[in-house]
């Protein structure tokens, strides 16, 4: 008998809204009608969104692509030869040779797409582990100074240095620590730490272990969002999987560290993406913002330090134990050293995951990486950040990616979120979505925040429809500085940034208009 | 089996869990399909916990309901990045074609539209969630038929 031939159909439920399981399906069955043997592995994506359902077939010369694969014309690609890697329109070559895909530099990322999610052997073969192994091999502090060395920065927006923070954890004296992972992805245009949990779920069990035993903690938590019930399904699968390889549990694998590791599924409520809201829920309370400090390294989930991080920062500290601090530093420009994993989406051709060094251009991903804009129309607008980020036109588009030098022009790098809209944007619009999506979610303790931004959605209507405009850009000017000074948390205090930007950069849209119509039914 | 006794064996089989509260509520939507009313007195005598901090756990999350939902939700995503490409069509779309507005349930119980920010689909967006399932570049075209399949079934 012929030795089966390797199929990869991405289980990634960004994969999977275009139809990569009757994808999936349609190939089990084509290959049955052939008298062909395939093994199917549901791999995570790679991240090049606009090519999925993106199929793979394992070849002496390598993984050859084919996509976007469309379930009715499965037959055809395998009667055509799909499973022998053959000539056909839709057959992209090696993948990892693609353009797009080689001129990364995929540190976290590495797995994703590659392996099987939930093969715990495909893991080790893939260098899983390693990094856990060679942290207990060292103390906790030197665990934490190498995380420090390594300059690794929170990447869920604040960039605050996983290092110092966890240095405070492992100072405090409690017996009771915590580790908790903020999986709570809330903003428009990320989408990276839910293909991490979806497409290499170890390795976040990996990174928050090594945490754990850098802090002293004994307990995790992954506070992931309710909207990602795939990632869910897969974190509690892989977390099953782990306890039974001793991966987790009591003395993990062989050593004198104990760590047991919870999902905990959020409510809808995008506050709980801030971290002290996001403490709140976990104790089972509403989602209200707490006042800093005192800070949740000390004083976190049930009054314990506790080490609050990303998905991504946790995901990358197997990678910077692996490898040394040394080699990460290396990656990056002034102190955002490593890679971020950047996010295109919006309107954009070629929308996925870009992870590369710190330092690319706006402009090199946008125009480069996304090949403009998938309506065809120029880029007039990009929002960088989430929803709480500047809206910058084209002429920054020569700004490089780095924390500090988007904080200079008044934008903020943030997540590595980029939501790319085409000339028919109106930037009034979306400076009042700005304000209108503050006020649903604000938690609602403090003023600046849960006042101020419906009086900006008013305000920002008075602008465009003529009345007073000078005056009342001048009054929305003030509540912002309000906003931006007054408010307790990121939530009120960063609304201002997309509202000020489209003000700066796109100052005809808030001219008189007729009254910009409204979605009926919703705030 | 009265909703009380099934809540209080929800509860117990997540007592163990710290900070159980919100865990128990998933269950009990869940289980029930909404977290009822008459749940929550007997929330807050299990928990040790007042009714008004129960209350105020389950109105502040988007995710709780007070009556149960249409046999199909779908949620239109009203993020940014599905706004760049056309997600506030969808939402006049849906009032033209099934007269609904999102947050409403259609008076046969067939159907519930809600709005949602973001399903991490944002590079193939317009996004929409049908029954847990995502969905990704949503025109028109296809709104009306997730829409119509929920109305026959």
């Amino acid at each position: 008998m012929m030795t089966p031939v390797t199929v990869y159909v991405p289980r990634d439920s960004a994969a999977r809204s275009v139809g990569a399981d009757d994808v999936a399906d349609a190939i089990v069955s084509a290959a049955a009608r052939h008298g062909r043997s395939i093994r199917l592995v549901r791999n995570g994506s790679r991240g090049m969104l606009w090519l999925e359902p993106l199929v793979e077939v394992a070849t002496p010369d390598g993984r050859i692509g084919y996509g976007p694969v469309v379930s009715r014309d499965v037959d055809d690609l395998v009667a055509a030869g799909m499973l022998d890697g053959a000539a056909h329109p839709q057959r992209l070559g090696v993948v990892d040779e693609l353009p797009w895909l080689a001129a990364q530099n995929r540190v976290t990322f590495t797995r994703v797409g590659v392996t099987d999610p939930l093969s715990p052997d495909d893991y080790l073969r893939h260098g899983g582990l390693v990094g856990l192994v060679r942290a207990l091999e060292n103390s906790p502090a030197d665990v934490v100074a190498e995380v420090t060395e390594s300059g690794l920065r929170g990447r869920g927006g604040a960039g605050f240095p996983a290092g110092i923070k966890w240095k405070t954890v492992l100072d405090c004296a409690d017996e009771l620590k915590f580790v908790c992972c903020n999986a709570d992805e809330g903003d428009s245009g990320t989408f990276a730490d839910r293909m991490l949990m979806e497409g290499d779920p170890f390795l976040l069990i990996e990174g928050m272990t090594i945490a754990a035993y850098a802090v002293g903690a004994t307990e995790g938590y992954i506070y992931i969002r309710s909207e990602y019930p795939d990632a869910i399904a897969t974190m509690r699968a892989a977390i099953e999987i782990a306890y039974g390889r001793g991966w987790l549990g009591d003395s993990v694998l062989g050593s004198s560290l104990n760590f047991d590791l919870h999902v905990r599924v959020g409510g809808g409520a995008y506050i709980c993406g801030e971290e002290t809201s996001m403490l709140e829920s976990l104790e089972g309370k509403r989602g209200m913002v707490r006042a800093k400090p005192p800070i949740p390294a000390i004083h976190g989930l049930f009054g314990k330090p506790t080490v609050v991080n990303n998905v991504l920062t946790l995901a990358t500290v197997p990678t910077v134990l692996a490898n040394g601090a040394q080699a990460y530093q290396e990656l990056g420009v002034e102190r955002s050293r490593g890679t971020q994993v950047f996010q295109l989406g919006g309107n954009i051709k070629h929308g996925g995951i870009v992870e590369t060094a710190f330092g690319i251009t706006l402009g090199e991903l946008v125009d480069g990486y996304g090949g403009g804009t998938r309506s065809g129309r120029p880029v007039r607008a990009v929002q960088v950040g989430g929803p709480l980020g500047a809206y910058l036109p084209r002429t920054k588009f020569d700004l490089p990616m780095d924390y500090e030098a988007f904080a200079a022009a008044n934008a903020m790098v943030g997540h590595g979120g980029i939501v790319v809209f085409d000339e028919t944007v109106d930037m009034a619009a979306q400076a009042r979505f700005a304000m209108e999506f503050c006020a649903a979610e604000s938690c609602g303790k403090c003023t600046p925040c849960r006042v101020g931004a419906v009086r900006g959605v008013e305000v920002i209507d008075r602008i465009t429809s003529g009345e007073h405009r000078d005056e009342n850009l001048a009054l929305l000017e003030d509540l912002c500085d309000v906003m931006t000074e007054g408010s307790l948390c990121a939530m009120g205090g960063l609304t201002p940034m997309p509202v000020r930007s489209a003000i700066a950069n796109f100052p005809d849209d808030f001219l008189a208009r007729q009254p910009i119509a409204r979605t009926e039914g919703t705030t | 089996m009265s909703t009380a006794a099934l809540v209080r064996d929800i509860v117990a089989t997540h007592r163990g869990q710290r900070g159980a509260l919100l865990p128990i509520l998933h269950a009990v939507q869940e289980t029930l399909g909404y977290v009822p009313p008459e749940a929550i007195p007997v929330l807050a005598e299990e928990l040790n916990l007042s009714r008004a901090d129960v209350h105020g756990v389950v109105s502040f999350y988007h995710d709780f309901r007070s009556a149960p939902a249409g046999r199909t939700t779908v949620r239109i995503c009203r993020g940014e990045a599905c706004q760049s490409v056309g997600a506030e069509r969808l939402v006049s779309h849906l009032q033209q074609h099934c007269g609904m507005s999102l947050g409403e349930t259609s008076n046969d119980g067939s159907l519930t539209v809600e709005q949602v920010f973001c399903l991490g689909n944002c590079a193939l967006g317009p996004a929409a969630q049908v029954n847990g399932r995502l969905r990704g570049r949503v025109d028109e075209a296809r709104l009306s038929a997730i829409l119509d399949e929920a109305v026959a079934q």
